[in-house]
């Protein structure tokens, strides 16, 4: 549920946990990012940084510049003042995939598991809209949901030790991109040729919190002309 | 500015990487924030050598790198006692040392701690990636590449023959830290203390955890009583953001403290390490032992000003001005 008022939890002596809700929902993860965004406009001295995630923003301050009430009564006021015009809408950004095949090892699987073709659940993954909940985990790895009812899938029983960058993949209720090579533990459809995370350019990643995100199938001798495109 | 040779690795030992203060500021991208597990003897490492305090240096751990210097340098050695030797000739720690062209510098391996500090009079020449030179190794960038250090690599300095007049200093005993290896670390509770059991949250406190040898970078993976949550709770929460101290409980109830690596995670989190007592976790080393002490957040607001108090005394020795 969306909570009327934020509940403050203590993380040490330099941060806190602004909790707007307690669910994984679109209202809740919506006033997260209001509530980041305004704060990134009417930046408080002190503060280092702040983290958004599903239902909570986490704000990174230096405990010898600011005390956690005076921080606290700050945030308060921002929230009095928070205004909803100064909030850009979402972006919807399109990611291209080559979907099956060795760039989607798990696809086959995926359909045997629930009794459709490759193609339908390929239809399935592209069919809809999906939201940026967070980015966190590893660089860039964006947590975006939520899947169709029918593509909703439990992980891997064994996690791979290493899945190539640009996988797509799918666990339970969400989808995503491993934007570098790392251990991994999601169902892998496909591949995308996009760099979603690039320590040289600022942002690193061109995924946001908040984002839409559609994935749109390839071919595999596509992949050379995709592979400097900005979604 | 000349950009000079300093160092070539002949020997990098286990995991010897590029770390500075850390990478701050892009968390919302999921970029961890890295940099040295152990602040102050990077600081102090620096401030020997007339560096920036927030310079890269090498981070080494545990068992010993071998490097030879390319050129006249001064080097700063703070942090675990990996028994650095000049040649053959001992060296002493929390001291600055002149190496000649020539000279092999090399770490035979840990009396005390888990990781030393090198600082070179001059810094590592890099450049910074979103504002720092530190090595991230999970997204393999920062540092050299994004990786540890290999054989054969050369690092480079900024005029380093300007820094040696800094040859020759020693940190007053008394600002440096003893590690042990029975580690009493202070805590806040929270941000999810509530839903442990009182037996939980008992057994937190009053125990001691042994470190296990899984422990790196990312974390110390402790062992000890299972730290039990209140019935009816599952093992993971809706992911959230973390900081380096934090203390996370998975279902299995052993407690992990989280490093630099991190900057979102999925467990409950019983208690944060105080900033003040951030650099011991640097220190930490499998089979150590650790205790939690709770404390108030004034009580850790006025160690931290007293631990910072440390650093501005050096640095007021170090110029003069004291």
């Amino acid at each position: 549920m969306l909570y009327d008022n934020p509940v403050y939890r203590i993380m040490g002596d330099r941060s806190v946990l602004v909790e707007l809700g307690d669910e994984i929902s679109l209202p809740v993860n919506r006033r997260v990012r209001e509530l980041f965004l305004t704060l990134e406009r009417h930046w408080i001295e002190g503060v280092v940084e702040a983290i958004p995630c599903y239902c909570s923003l986490l704000i990174i301050y230096d405990p010898l510049k600011i005390t956690l009430p005076r921080l606290q009564d700050r945030i308060k006021g921002l929230r009095r003042t928070m205004n909803g015009a100064e909030i850009p809408k979402p972006r919807t950004l399109k990611i291209p995939v080559i979907y099956g095949g060795e760039y989607g090892p798990d696809l086959a699987w995926v359909a045997r598991y629930h009794k459709m073709s490759p193609e339908e659940v390929i239809r399935l993954h592209t069919g809809s809209t999906y939201h940026v909940y967070m980015i966190g985990f590893a660089a860039g790895y964006a947590y975006m949901g939520t899947l169709p009812e029918k593509l909703v899938t439990p992980r891997r029983e064994t996690p791979r030790t290493s899945v190539p960058q640009g996988s797509v993949g799918i666990g339970q209720k969400q989808t995503g991109v491993y934007p570098v090579e790392s251990p991994g533990g999601w169902q892998i459809l496909g591949r995308t040729p996009l760099k979603l995370f690039d320590p040289t350019r600022l942002p690193p990643t061109p995924l946001e919190m908040g984002d839409r995100v559609k994935f749109f199938p390839i071919r595999e001798e596509e992949m050379a002309q995709w592979q400097s495109w900005r979604p | 500015m000349a950009v000079v040779e300093t160092l070539e690795v002949l020997s990098p030992g286990p995991l010897t990487t590029v770390q500075d203060r850390g990478r701050f500021g892009h968390g919302r991208y999921g970029v961890a924030p890295s940099g040295a597990v152990d602040s102050f003897s990077l600081r102090i490492g620096n401030l020997l050598v007339d560096n920036p305090e927030d310079e890269a240096c090498l981070e080494i751990t545990a068992l010993g790198s071998k490097l030879r210097a390319l050129s006249d340098l001064v080097i700063g050695i703070t942090g675990a006692d990996l028994q650095p030797h000049l040649n053959h000739k001992p060296l002493k720690m929390w001291h600055s040392h002149i190496l000649r062209e020539g000279e092999i510098l090399s770490f035979r391996g840990p009396r005390n701690g888990c990781r030393a500090y090198l600082a070179l009079g001059g810094g590592i020449s890099l450049s910074p990636i979103m504002g720092s030179k530190s090595t991230n190794l999970f997204s393999r960038f920062g540092g050299l590449e994004g990786r540890p250090l290999k054989k054969g690599d050369v690092l480079s300095s900024d005029s380093p023959h300007l820094h040696l007049g800094a040859g020759g200093r020693a940190v007053d005993r008394r600002w440096i830290p003893s590690y042990l290896g029975d580690w009493a670390l202070r805590v806040a509770l929270g941000p999810q203390d509530d839903d442990f059991a009182e037996e939980g949250k008992r057994a937190f406190l009053n125990s001691s955890f042994e470190v296990t040898p899984q422990s790196d970078r990312t974390g110390v993976r402790l062992a000890g009583p299972a730290l039990q949550t209140k019935p009816g709770m599952e093992d993971s929460i809706i992911s959230e953001g973390v900081i380096s101290g934090t203390i996370q409980v998975p279902g299995d109830g052993q407690p992990i403290i989280i490093l630099a690596e991190t900057v979102t995670g999925g467990y409950r989190k019983i208690a944060t390490v105080i900033t003040a007592d951030l650099p011991l976790l640097g220190q930490i080393r499998p089979g150590d032992t650790v205790h939690f002490e709770e404390v108030s957040l004034d009580e850790a607001y006025q160690a931290l000003r007293e631990a910072e108090a440390i650093i501005e005394k050096f640095k007021a020795g170090l110029f003069g001005d004291c």
